[in-house]
């Protein structure tokens, strides 16, 4: 701002004309100008960047600091060292193994049917459809249920007595399905209320990625003799590979975080995902962590970093596959 | 693909959309019958006339009002600041040269791989410190920018602001702050109001960072009403109907501004795909 009233005031200055100007360095008004050239675009970027160390990363660095130590009682930043011996704790606490496995369960359960139904319905999609954006909203629509609705929603049909899916299961002859207390069960539970929310979203990136595809590439194809499924095989995907390394990258993040429907699940009110830890998840073991007895914040501070460096792992291990895959094609 | 299409798509896209549609409905239904018809079964399959009592008793519990309200003060403070600060972010990016600005950038795009979720339980550590806990500002904050807002606007800028008309401007004696706001700004509009949308669907729907800094506040937003309607009726069984109708209730406003705009909002989840 001040430098818009700075330049405006330099303009106004009365200037003598016909004076040259002096050729020693730039004028006033020059040099003025030069530094707005030369600082604006940091000045632009900084809100960004001090906003993100304010409540991204301060709080993690802090954290990560945190860890390291033991927390005597309230009112108090920390107190003295204890080394790893928060990690420690987390690390070998079998509820934390529950949660991790639980947590990559319920992300393969949801992931892997989202991106195979997602890109069918992409496909479909990409058709010469009438009324093509009432269906692109209409599969959008479960994007705008917030995830709390959704699981509560999702809770009264997956209920273990009174729910409508058990009362399918026992209509047409089976057993109903205790929801809540197999573990497997529970996952797909929760797995249907990601998969609810997320795959029209990612219908709509991946048909947008169909939808730069070259049509000059089916016609070529096409007049090789390829049917419509080697096209699909042979075009179709290796053309939108990297949409869906975001695809899938994307669902990995969500997926390591999945915090909202596992709790609201919850039909006890203790929130420790069942009462066998059955589909605690890793973000919830965070939250309770940082609400239970002893040592609340360096225990949730030292499980969140782990976590971190788990999903760093993830996406290591994503991009190295990544990698070779595009080496290998490019041979 | 030019061929058209035939009945099967249309049956297999009708199938998927009905499915869609069906939670919706199945918490109509429910939140539309007896609190003691809701666990009978058969389970009732059409809307019954109770609906409007189901709602006055979530008015009861929980104060909706104020809820709504401060989920629609959260949301539009985030979904301008982040526009504000990425398009500003953006264009800096996308259209100014300065040292450095490559691994900024590369900065930003990293920190969108980093679940922020993560940060919630050290920030709440520090802004209980601060005393900020309970308020709407403290739900707020850590949705102020975003590395998504930033990669967004930089992408759509690219393209959007031709380098000639930044160096006319230049030329004319703009100031940058004055070159941005009548050169970039009017190109930029169509995707800040996309950003916008975005942005406030997002904090409207943000479930655990509300729930744990609005822990045992009076303030409270429309998903964290949601959890104590949860548990509200003390002991015996949860009253379905009731928890149908309050989720209903919460789902509406945001489906009315789906209805609104839902086809920018197509159109921007499409294009930021392309670009990103």
């Amino acid at each position: 701002m001040t430098t818009i009233q700075a330049s405006r005031s330099a303009d106004t200055a009365p200037r003598p004309t016909g004076t040259p100007v002096p050729p020693a360095g730039p004028t006033w008004r020059q040099r003025l100008s030069q530094w707005d050239f030369r600082w604006s675009p940091y000045l632009y970027v900084l809100p960004f960047f001090l906003l993100f160390a304010a409540v991204g990363l301060y709080p993690m660095v802090y954290s990560g600091y945190l860890s390291f130590f033991s927390w005597p009682r309230y009112g108090v930043t920390h107190g003295e060292g204890v080394g790893f011996a928060n990690y420690a704790h987390v690390l070998t606490d079998p509820v934390f193994h529950k949660a991790f496995w639980n947590t990559v369960g319920i992300f393969l359960l949801s992931s892997v049917p989202q991106v195979v139904i997602a890109t069918v319905i992409a496909a479909m999609l990409d058709t010469p459809l009438r009324g093509r954006t009432w269906w692109r909203m209409s599969v959008l629509l479960p994007f705008v249920v917030a995830p709390a609705a959704t699981a509560l929603i999702f809770g009264s049909i997956f209920a273990d007595r009174t729910g409508l899916a058990n009362e399918l299961l026992r209509a047409v002859g089976l057993s109903g399905i205790e929801w809540h207390s197999d573990r497997f069960a529970s996952w797909t539970a929760i797995a249907t209320m990601v998969n609810y929310r997320w795959t029209g979203y990612n219908t709509l990136i991946i048909l947008a990625a169909l939808q730069a595809i070259p049509r000059q590439l089916y016609e070529a194809a096409a007049m090789d003799g390829a049917s419509r499924v080697e096209q699909f095989f042979h075009v179709t995907l290796p053309s939108i590979r990297p949409t869906m390394l975001f695809v899938i990258i994307t669902a990995t993040i969500g997926g390591m975080q999945i915090f909202t429907e596992p709790r609201l699940f919850d039909t006890n009110l203790q929130f420790q995902g069942g009462a066998d830890y059955q589909y605690l998840t890793l973000t919830m073991y965070v939250f309770n962590t940082s609400n239970s007895g002893t040592d609340p914040y360096p225990r949730a501070a030292a499980a969140t970093w782990i976590i971190v460096l788990i999903i760093v792992a993830i996406a290591l291990v994503n991009y190295l596959v990544t990698r070779q895959v595009q080496r290998r094609s490019e041979r | 693909m030019s061929r058209r299409p035939g009945f099967l798509v249309y049956g297999l896209l009708t199938a998927f959309v009905l499915g869609s549609a069906f939670p919706l409905y199945w918490s109509f239904v429910i939140g539309s019958v007896t609190k003691e018809r809701a666990i009978q079964s058969p389970l009732p399959l059409w809307p019954g006339g109770h609906f409007l009592d189901n709602a006055r008793r979530v008015f009861d519990q929980i104060d909706f009002w104020a809820a709504l309200g401060n989920s629609v003060i959260i949301s539009a403070v985030s979904a301008v600041s982040v526009v504000f600060f990425a398009t500003l972010a953006g264009y800096s990016f996308a259209k100014l040269r300065f040292r450095g600005s490559n691994v900024a950038m590369a900065f930003v795009v990293a920190t969108m791989a980093v679940p922020t979720q993560l940060a919630f339980v050290p920030l709440l550590k520090q802004f209980s410190n601060l005393g900020l806990d309970g308020t709407r500002t403290a739900v707020v904050l850590p949705f102020l920018v975003t590395a998504f807002g930033v990669f967004f606007m930089r992408q759509y800028l690219l393209d959007a602001v031709p380098d000639e008309l930044i160096e006319a401007a230049r030329v004319d004696g703009c100031s940058q702050l004055r070159t941005f706001w009548t050169v970039a700004v009017p190109a930029a509009r169509p995707a800040m109001a996309i950003l916008a949308l975005f942005t406030f669907m997002q904090t409207w729907t943000e479930f655990m960072w509300p729930l744990l800094v609005l822990q045992g506040s009076d303030v409270q937003t429309l998903q964290t009403a949601l959890d104590q309607l949860k548990i509200a009726p003390a002991g015996g069984i949860a009253d379905i109907a009731l928890l149908q109708a309050g989720t209903l209730l919460a789902t509406i406003p945001l489906l009315v501004l789906f209805i609104a705009t839902g086809r920018q909002l197509v159109a921007g989840i499409m294009q930021g795909a392309v670009k990103g």
